[in-house]
């Protein structure tokens, strides 16, 4: 009965005609804020994405995609923005993957100090809630300019660890507490070791979380922009990684998407250019939650 | 292996000690050399001026502040409404359409908020009032508080639900209607739930840098709504990339301050987290 009344609106418009006036004005007024606010926040969406299609489409052609800028020919291109995308997220899930799930394995299956547990956690937060800009600072300092690194792509991708290493850390924690104990309990029952344990066991059905938790990271890899701009820089060139190799593709700088389109609209003031990288970039998003969210629901199927 | 794994556990509590004394050791020395109350509350940030540089940041921390608090004031109430809407008044069918919409605007670049803003808002701004640049602490103000809605819609909304349906039929069954149920006694009941919503949002507004390197216009001006101004995550990143000497130490004093901000922000969110887990 209670569960029909609640949420459900017809109900509590024939209520509503017997209030008296004050609550009357209260009950209409405060629904159509809510119905406003829901709804300015649905137009808003329509209107960036048809806003950013209607202006980016018209020049975004297959040559834009597929080229690397050349003045003599005349060619604009993001061809190297998309491959210095790729290269960054590659490296910096190499390092954080091992290091986030690592964490995570030491927070829910070995660690027994309670008040280490409380720090690292903490610790996590924090580095969650450092704005991006700061990272951008610290990150130059240290992999830039102490450690000598320059302006490369192993610099940003070092900094983007720091990073993204609390959304590895929490996803796979979050997946980790929900394998049940009995699957621990038994293996250890038939003789295995923890370590044996964890990999044939836990490790295997958690894998889902440990996969959002990636796809998370790409994320938020594909969407910065200072950290990049100012550790990988803006350079436009092509890199060749079959001919060169990788220690030097690493140490080359680079734009990313973001990057880019910064350049394109705040440095060249070539907006439709910079629509068209807008576009890129929220199809990659639209793939990116798409993705989340199709794993989620299976990580929810599992749990059943 | 549980070795390994430690390492693996305890480099998070090294990377925040590293990142905080990097910023303490490279941004004290400028603030030494200028001298902390002339930093701080200086009014005038010349940088690249030769013959009489001068470096007070009170301008930015006060752009900072308004930029935050104006995006609040605008935020917040949309956010806080929607969320209603999702946790009770909407239905599960429309929820399920528009709980999409809300992560994909959360996942949408900074720099791509920053380039609409830079051709829709802007122009706007500079017809509508009349001023020679359209690049303004207004025009940042709306982009940030687009852009922290996303986090003040999920967090209030998971506070809302998670008040306990006793609570809304005790009061239904009072005579209360559904919609001064949800504001009187639902809200109430998640108000530190929503109040961590709000400092989540503060904590972004207050580090985005990109999006209103675009809009601000970036003039150290004492700000007013229509006036160019420079925040103190868009003075670091305007001149991160050519700055040297005192002025690249001036960079890292001003991250500084923007880290012991951000700090105390956590510090405040922790609380309300810790205080809606009791309840």
């Amino acid at each position: 009965m209670t569960k029909t009344m609640v949420g459900n609106p017809p109900v509590s418009v024939a209520k509503a005609s017997g209030l008296s006036p004050r609550r009357r004005a209260y009950e209409i007024g405060m629904r159509t804020l809510i119905y406003l606010a829901a709804g300015l926040v649905v137009a808003l969406l329509i209107f960036l994405l048809s806003y950013i299609f209607y202006k980016g489409i018209p020049n975004l052609t297959w040559e834009f995609l597929t080229s690397a800028e050349s003045v003599l020919k005349g060619v604009e291109g993001i061809l190297p923005a998309i491959q210095n995308t790729i290269y960054v997220i590659v490296a910096t899930l190499v390092v954080v993957l091992p290091l986030g799930v690592g964490a995570a394995i030491y927070l829910t299956e070995y660690a027994s100090n309670h008040r280490l547990v409380t720090a690292i956690e903490y610790a996590t937060e924090t580095l969650a809630g450092i704005p991006s800009i700061l990272y951008a600072l610290v990150g130059s300092l240290i992999f830039c300019q102490t450690l000598g690194l320059g302006k490369t792509l192993i610099a940003g991708s070092m900094t983007l660890v720091i990073m993204t290493l609390p959304t590895i850390i929490r996803t796979t924690q979050e997946s980790l507490k929900t394998v049940p104990q009995s699957y621990r309990e038994g293996s250890l029952g038939l003789g295995a070791g923890k370590w044996h344990m964890i990999r044939t066991v836990v490790l295997p059905s958690s894998v889902d979380g440990i996969v959002t938790g990636c796809i998370l990271a790409i994320g938020r890899i594909v969407g910065e922009s200072a950290v990049l701009l100012y550790t990988v820089g803006m350079s436009m060139s092509m890199q060749e990684y079959f001919r060169d190799g990788l220690s030097s593709l690493m140490q080359s700088s680079g734009s990313t998407l973001t990057v880019a389109l910064y350049v394109y609209a705040k440095e060249r003031a070539d907006f439709d250019l910079a629509f068209s990288v807008a576009v890129v970039l929220l199809v990659i998003t639209l793939v990116i939650n798409l993705a989340a969210k199709l794993v989620g629901r299976g990580l929810r199927k599992n749990e059943r | 292996m549980q070795g390994l794994f430690f390492v693996c556990g305890f480099i998070a509590i090294v990377f925040v000690l590293l990142i905080t004394i990097y910023l303490i050791v490279s941004g004290l020395p400028a603030i030494r050399e200028i001298g902390l109350v002339e930093f701080l509350f200086g009014t005038r940030w010349e940088s690249t001026n030769k013959t009489d540089p001068a470096f007070g940041i009170l301008p930015m921390i006060l752009t900072s502040i308004y930029g935050t608090a104006g995006a609040i004031l605008i935020g917040v109430p949309i956010g806080f409404l929607t969320a209603v809407y999702l946790a009770k008044v909407a239905s599960p069918k429309v929820a399920g359409v528009i709980r999409p919409v809300v992560d994909l605007l959360a996942g949408i670049p900074s720099v791509v908020y920053g380039l609409v803003g830079m051709m829709v808002l802007v122009p706007w701004i500079r017809e509508t009032f009349h001023t020679p640049a359209g690049e303004s602490l207004l025009a940042a103000i709306v982009v940030l508080a687009i852009m922290i809605l996303p986090s003040i819609i999920s967090v209030s909304e998971t506070a809302l639900k998670a008040v306990p349906r006793e609570y809304e039929e005790a009061s239904l069954a009072l005579g209360a209607t559904e919609l001064e149920t949800y504001f009187r006694v639902s809200a109430p009941a998640a108000k530190s739930g929503i109040a961590a919503a709000v400092v989540l949002g503060v904590g972004r507004a207050i580090g985005e840098a990109m999006a209103i390197l675009m809009v601000a216009g970036n003039v150290a001006n004492m700000p007013t709504l229509l006036s160019s101004v420079k925040f103190l995550t868009t003075g670091i990143a305007s001149e991160l990339s050519y700055s040297s000497g005192l002025q690249r130490q001036a960079l890292f004093s001003i991250g500084l301050v923007l880290f012991l901000f951000i700090m105390c922000i956590n510090v405040l969110l922790n609380v309300f987290l810790k205080r809606d887990k009791e309840d």
